[in-house]
Order: structure tokens, then C-alpha cells, then sequence
């Protein structure tokens, strides 16, 4: 499964996958620009969060968990899992209880206060890759095999042991 | 992140009536957090609209800009730019002044004069104009041309710049190419080369900001002599710093801004008996109180006495104290955000100047042809809004200072030739020979956000007066001193060294102050840094050596504005070792980092000392002043 894997220490906190998150959102029927997100009478949300924690900058981004607390708390079934095992909203199931909200323990899902509906990632599902992480101008995101990566760490550390 | 370190500041952060929905300049900055790292490192360039362009400061991504600009050319680019932004606001200051003095002579502006005659004649002698048996109007009007010409296409090496450094600084300059011959023009050259398609060569780019730095020098030179003409040279004075000094009985109105020529005139018609009457008819029994804040502050405290009420960063607290009833300001440092937090309270907002508006203010455009009646009308509306003031808003601190300011160059030789009255610099130079000042240190610059206000300043004074460092300070730096009461005699004995301690008594003694001088000496406003450029000159010619050689640095170590970085550059290219504790855009290029710390060093003597952690900072200062005690041969 392929996921978005964040290098804190790429990050320079100039909040372009917030931008690009903003554009691959906007609701409209040209091409999605920003000139057209920032035109929208109501400018999109953003789903993922550029932060300032002690250590430095950071993205904080929906990690699509397995036991994900936002689907187990969604009374009204508008939170789900799609064919590729991302966790997604149906807009039109949400009633605004905002219990997924008080469930996520990343701090991701935030409210849409003038669509009375709750917003989160949805992995972009009609792009190739997140627009976020094709946005990232020094890569601190990137998308990697979850399967894969503990082989690319194992031989990062031997790598690191030998010199 | 504590705020400030101030406690006037603190309590009325803490304490006012305001309510919670009032946003200052610190809640703003953490509302900007995480800050973007490319404009930090200076790795963004917007200079054509291919842009904007920005380099991978970790080599995968993008290493130029579509032009092919790299990180050096880019982060070199965004520095000339900020030296021309600062150089144009001192040109703006300075031309400001010059003009004002022209119509002062033309019977054009009447409430304007020359003030102080043997300035004008010291001025003028000094740039070659015959004084001799000629009127004040004559030789005035002279000077008045000829620093006019330093604005346009001059074609030779300027006049308050030639005429006021030492002959090595003059041939440092001239082997680098970075003599300017215009202030103007060397604003436009660095926009000229910095635009698209022009100098991409990362040194040739800093020499060009070298250069207009310099001609910043001269636009601040200019602003300060053709200042002490019109409204007298600073004289040592006695006075109050601090919010405390704002009155709950009285007509409170904050002068904010650079320019004496708004503030000094308000300053002088706020002593009309009949204003005074129409406060107290208000209901304001203790009359007008007029305060300064940031460097027209200065100005008006150096020259009048008048009491400064805070700084640049906290400027919006004065207004949450409830009791300010007008601000006015002219230009530079003063925050849009004024007038918005003006809105929670009852205090009016005025802007003066044609170029510097804000919404949600009052304008009332400042004429110089008519000062007085301008400076009046304004004074009226601050009485008016003392009507409107709310006492369920009040919140003033008790805090503030006793503040000794006042110290040009020409009120310290002053004090000095009381010691010695045909050599007033000796008793100076012997001391630092002797070693009881082990060297001066000029504090210079800005508060910022980045630094709890003053936290840098009072920590790093402490530590240099108990090593016997004298102080000069200028600008907010100064306020920061007057403040925290580092501008009193007891303060000499509280914090300066031995030696520093003993030579202060016996000037101030010597000067009939029965008290020591304070520590910190307050030299000026931000554009008279100079001042201190003349005491260094005058020290280095005496001993005959170059400044590059002194024992004298200068630190800016909460620095905010493009001002501040073109003052720190031209103090670098007069070869003074500068502190920084704010770190520059410019840490994207390597090349352009290690040529403003160490590189430049080689060629001017001067160079940065980028260090944010205050303590380190003193140490390596100190060193410095060592390293140059012992290349002049002194322990």
C-alpha cells in the first residue's frame, strides 16, 4: 500500500501542499488553478497541516488508519474506506456531529463551518500522486510502499554501520 | 515565547481593557508560524513574473531559477535589494530635511530656522564652503545646494561621506570601486542590477550593495547635521522612559515616526499656554503630555526633554494603555496595525505624510509651510479625543526610568574638554590605552518579535560594561537602555567595570554633574548613527590610525528593518566587526554568508558576526576587542 511518508527535516514551512491540497480541492468546472481556488466564493479547505513543533517544522497529514477512529466514531456511516484503503467522507452522509473530529487523534479532520460538513484527506483518488506531495519542493513528502520501506531501513542501517 | 522583557510592557500585555480580541504584533507572529523556509534562507526570487523561483537548499530539487540565477546570485540579489530599501528611507529622510531647510531660507517656511549657527559653520567648513565673513542665510544656502547635489548625479565622490571618514576608509572604498557619487543613484543601481537579466556575479552584486550602503551613510549624515542645524545639536538631558511616563490627568499624544520635522514643531506648540488652557478646558487637569515613541521619540528627547514612552515593537501598547489620545506619525516603523487596535480603544490615529497613509487613520497632511498651524490643529484633535476617553479602558503601568540622553558627538567632546580643554580627546585615548575602556561598542537597530524585546540588549550591556566596554546606543536600542535604566549615574555604578566606572566619575565629575556619566551613552535616533562614526574618525586620526584598527564594534542584535541592514552594512564597510542577532535571508548561499562574515573582512576591515545567542555574542565581541587592542599594541 502505497502511503505519504513525511521527512520532517525536509520541511521548510513555505505550506505549498497546503496550497496544492487547497487547489486539488476547488470545486470547480475549468481546470483547477490556483487562480481559481483563490476566485471560489468559498475557498477550499486545506487537509493536511504545516505546523511549528519544538523541533522544527513539520506536515501533519491523515495517516488512512487501519483501526481508523474516524470511521469506528462516524454514526452516519459518511466516513468509510475506499477500494484502496484510503478513509474517505461522503459529503453527503455527514450531519455535522463532528464525533470523527473528537476521534482523530492527529488532528486532522477539521470543520467546514459554511458547508455544515467535516473535511479530511482523501488522497487525492483521481490523481496518480497526492497533489501535496507532488507539490513538495524538497520532497519532505513522499509517497512510498509502507511494504517496502522496512527493507529501505534495514539497509539504510547497514549502510550507516558500515561507514 | 515570553513577549518582552519590559515590564510596563508586560503588565499592560496582561492587564488591558481592551478585550481578548485584540491581536498585538506577537500574537501575529505566531499566527505567521511555521514561517516559510525559503524566504528565510532568502532562497525565493520574485523579481520577474517567470517567477517566482526557488532553490532546494538540499541539492535534490531545483539548483537556479528559470533565468539560471543560483542560490548565490539569488540570496546576493535579495540583500542589495534590502540595503537599497533601507538606503531610499534615509534618502526620503534626509531630502525631506533639506528641503524644509531651503524653504526655511526662502521665507517659503517660517516656522522653521537655523537653530544652532556654529553647527551650520562647522557643517559647512567641513564640506569646503567659504564661512568667512559671510551670513548664516548665505553660507546656509550654499550647503543647502550642495547637499542637493548629493542626491542627483554628483559625479564625484560625495561630500558628507569624503568629508567625514578617515583617508583609509576613503582608500579601502575606492580599491573595491564602491565610491558612490550619488544617493539616489546608488538606489537605483542596485535595482538596475538586480533586476531581471542583469548582474549575476553573487560578489559583484554585494559590492554594489556595498556601495549604496554607503551612500546610506551619507543620506544619514546629512540627516543628522542639517537636523541639528534646524533644531539644535543634542545637549545632555534629563528625562523619563517608559509607559509610566503616560498621565491619566493629562492630554496624552504619542509622536511616532523618524522625522524631528513634524515632531519637533508639535513639540514646541504643545508648550502654548493657550492649548494648554483648551486640554484643561477638556477636563485634563495636568494640561498636554506629549510622548515619543521610536526614533522621532528620540529626537524630541534629545532636543526637548520630552519623555519617550516606548518602542517600535510595542508600539500598539501604548494605544492599550486607554489613555493615549492621539498618535501621529510621518513615516518608517510605524505598523498598520495602529489603527486596527485603535478601534478597541478611543485613541485617534493621525498620519501626516502624503507617502505614508494607513486605513482606518486620520490624515492631516503635515505642510512645512504652515508647521504651526498644522502642529496646532493636530495638538486640537488630540484634546478633542480626550473627551471620548473611556476610564473603564485605563490601564496605565507605574514604570519608567529616569533617562539621561542628549549625547552627540559634540556634547561628549563638550564633557571631555572639561577634563581636558585643549585636548578634549586624550583623556578619552588614554584611557583606552590604559585599558580602563578596554573598547566602545555601538548598539544600533531595531526590536523584534524573534527576540523577547530588550533580552538581547540588557543581556549583552551587563556583561560588556563589567568588562569595561563603553556604550554607545542609538535608535530603539537607545530606547531599550532608557528603559531599563541603563542611562542613569547610579547605573555606572551598578554595572560598568573598575576602569569604565573610574573614568565615567571623573568626567561627569570634571563636567560638574557631581555624578558619574551614564554607562550607555544615548547618541541619537536611528538615522545618527554617524555620531558615532565621528567619535571613532575623530579617535583613529588622533592616534593615526584606521577605524578598521580600533577597538570599537557595534552590534545590532534585535534587528528588524531594511534600515538596519543597510546601517550595518555601511558599518562593516567602516570597518567595524558587526554583531547580528537576528539571522539575515542570506544563509542560502554559502558564498554570500562567508563573505559578509569573513571574506569582506580582507577588504574593509569590518565584517558580520552572526550570532543570536547573547552571551556568545559578548564573548565574541570581546575577543574582537582584544584582537585589535593587541594589534595595536596595547594589554
Amino acid at each position: 500500500m502505497e502511503v505519504i511518508y513525511v521527512q520532517a527535516d525536509r520541511c521548510l514551512g513555505c505550506k505549498t501542499c497546503e496550497i496544492e491540497c487547497r487547489i486539488a480541492h476547488t470545486d470547480t468546472d475549468t481546470e483547477n488553478t490556483l487562480f481559481a481556488a483563490v476566485s471560489q466564493l468559498r475557498p477550499p479547505k486545506r487537509r493536511l497541516f504545516v505546523e511549528q513543533g519544538e523541533k522544527g517544522k513539520t506536515p501533519v497529514i491523515c495517516r488512512h488508519c487501519e483501526e481508523a477512529p474516524c470511521i469506528v466514531e462516524c454514526i452516519s456511516g459518511s466516513i468509510y474506506r475506499d477500494e484502496q484503503g484510503f478513509v474517505r467522507r461522503k459529503k453527503e452522509r455527514c450531519i455535522g456531529c463532528w464525533s470523527c473530529i473528537m476521534a482523530c487523534p492527529f488532528g486532522v479532520v477539521v470543520r467546514d463551518a459554511e458547508a455544515h460538513i467535516a473535511v479530511k484527506c482523501d488522497h487525492c483518488p483521481d490523481l496518480d500522486t497526492p497533489a501535496c506531495v507532488t507539490g513538495c519542493p524538497t520532497k519532505a513528502l513522499q509517497l512510498v510502499d509502507v511494504d517496502s520501506l522496512p527493507q529501505e531501513r534495514r539497509k539504510e542501517l547497514l549502510l550507516k554501520k558500515e561507514v | 515565547m515570553t513577549q518582552s522583557t519590559d515590564r510596563a510592557v508586560t503588565e499592560v500585555l496582561n492587564n488591558h481593557k481592551g478585550g481578548s480580541q485584540i491581536q498585538t504584533v506577537w500574537d501575529r507572529y505566531e499566527a505567521q508560524q511555521p514561517q516559510c523556509g525559503f524566504g528565510e534562507l532568502g532562497l525565493c526570487c520574485r523579481h520577474c513574473m517567470q517567477g517566482p523561483c526557488r532553490i532546494d537548499p538540499f541539492g535534490e530539487g531545483p539548483d537556479r531559477g528559470i533565468c539560471g540565477a543560483t542560490a548565490d546570485t539569488i540570496v546576493a540579489r535579495g540583500l542589495a535589494r534590502a540595503i537599497a530599501g533601507g538606503t531610499a528611507s534615509h534618502s526620503g529622510h534626509a531630502l525631506h530635511l533639506v528641503h524644509t531647510l531651503k524653504k526655511a531660507l526662502t521665507g517659503q517656511a517660517p516656522d522653521y530656522a537655523i537653530k544652532d549657527k556654529d553647527k551650520l559653520k562647522a557643517v559647512a567648513a567641513r564640506c569646503g564652503i567659504e564661512i568667512k565673513d559671510r551670513s548664516s542665510k548665505k553660507i546656509a544656502l550654499e550647503l543647502v545646494e550642495l547637499a542637493l547635489a548629493e542626491f542627483g548625479d554628483k559625479g564625484e565622490p560625495l561630500t558628507w561621506a569624503a568629508s567625514t571618514v578617515t583617508a583609509g576608509r576613503i582608500e579601502a572604498c575606492d580599491k573595491l570601486g564602491i565610491v558612490p557619487t550619488s544617493i539616489d543613484g546608488s538606489i537605483a543601481e542596485v535595482m538596475h542590477r538586480t533586476t531581471y537579466g542583469v548582474d549575476a556575479d553573487p560578489i559583484n552584486i554585494l559590492l554594489g550593495g556595498l556601495k549604496c550602503a554607503v551612500a546610506d551613510y551619507t543620506a544619514c549624515h546629512l540627516a543628522t547635521d542639517l537636523s541639528d542645524i534646524i533644531f539644535g545639536t543634542p545637549q545632555p538631558v534629563i528625562s523619563k522612559a517608559n509607559l509610566g511616563v503616560l498621565r491619566e490627568e493629562a492630554v496624552n499624544i504619542a509622536l511616532h515616526g523618524h522625522n524631528p520635522l513634524l515632531s519637533d514643531i508639535i513639540a514646541q506648540v504643545a508648550s502654548d499656554p493657550a492649548l494648554i488652557t483648551e486640554a484643561k478646558k477638556a477636563g485634563a487637569s495636568e494640561g498636554l503630555n506629549v510622548v515619543g515613541i521610536c526614533c522621532t521619540g528620540n529626537e524630541i528627547l534629545m532636543r526637548h526633554g520630552i519623555p519617550l514612552a516606548t518602542s517600535s515593537i510595542s508600539q500598539e501598547v501604548a494605544i492599550m494603555t486607554g489613555v493615549l489620545d492621539a498618535m501621529v506619525v510621518d513615516y518608517q516603523c510605524i505598523m498598520p496595525a495602529v489603527a486596527t487596535i485603535a478601534e478597541c480603544f478611543h485613541t485617534k490615529v493621525i498620519t501626516t505624510m502624503p507617502i505614508a497613509k494607513m486605513p482606518g487613520a486620520e490624515h492631516i497632511p503635515f505642510d512645512e509651510e504652515n508647521a504651526v498651524k498644522c502642529a496646532t490643529a493636530i495638538i486640537r484633535q488630540g484634546i478633542e479625543r480626550f473627551r471620548s476617553r473611556n476610564p473603564d479602558k485605563i490601564c496605565i503601568p507605574h514604570e519608567s526610568s529616569t533617562a539621561i540622553a542628549g549625547f552627540s558627538a559634540e556634547a561628549i567632546i563638550g564633557a571631555l574638554s572639561k577634563v581636558d580643554a585643549d585636548d578634549p580627546l586624550k583623556p578619552l585615548i588614554d584611557n583606552i590605552v590604559a585599558g580602563n575602556i578596554r573598547g566602545i561598542c555601538l548598539f544600533a537597530g531595531c526590536n523584534t518579535v524573534k527576540v523577547p524585546q530588550d533580552y538581547n540588549y540588557v543581556e549583552m550591556v551587563k556583561r560588556l560594561l563589567a568588562e569595561n566596554v563603553l556604550i554607545m546606543a542609538t535608535g530603539c536600542a537607545s530606547s531599550a537602555y532608557a528603559r531599563h535604566g541603563f542611562m542613569t549615574s547610579e547605573a555606572t555604578t551598578k554595572y560598568a567595570g573598575e576602569g569604565l566606572a573610574a573614568v565615567l566619575t571623573a568626567i561627569g565629575e570634571a563636567a560638574g554633574l557631581e555624578a558619574p556619566l551614564p554607562p550607555v551613552l544615548h547618541i541619537g535616533s536611528c538615522v545618527d548613527n554617524p555620531r558615532a562614526v565621528d567619535i571613532a574618525t575623530a579617535i583613529a586620526n588622533k592616534l593615526g590610525v584606521d577605524i578598521s584598527k580600533l577597538p570599537v564594534v557595534a552590534s545590532a542584535p534585535e534587528a528588524t528593518t531594511e534600515k538596519a541592514v543597510a546601517i550595518g552594512t555601511w558599518a562593516v564597510v567602516g570597518g567595524l566587526p558587526t554583531h547580528l542577532g537576528v539571522i539575515p535571508p542570506v544563509l542560502g548561499s554559502k558564498l554570500v554568508a562567508e563573505t559578509l562574515t569573513s571574506t569582506v573582512k580582507d577588504l574593509v576591515g569590518g565584517y558580520f558576526v552572526i550570532e543570536p545567542d547573547p552571551n556568545k555574542a559578548v564573548k565574541a565581541l570581546l575577543a574582537i576587542i582584544d584582537e585589535r587592542r593587541a594589534g595595536l599594541g596595547l594589554s
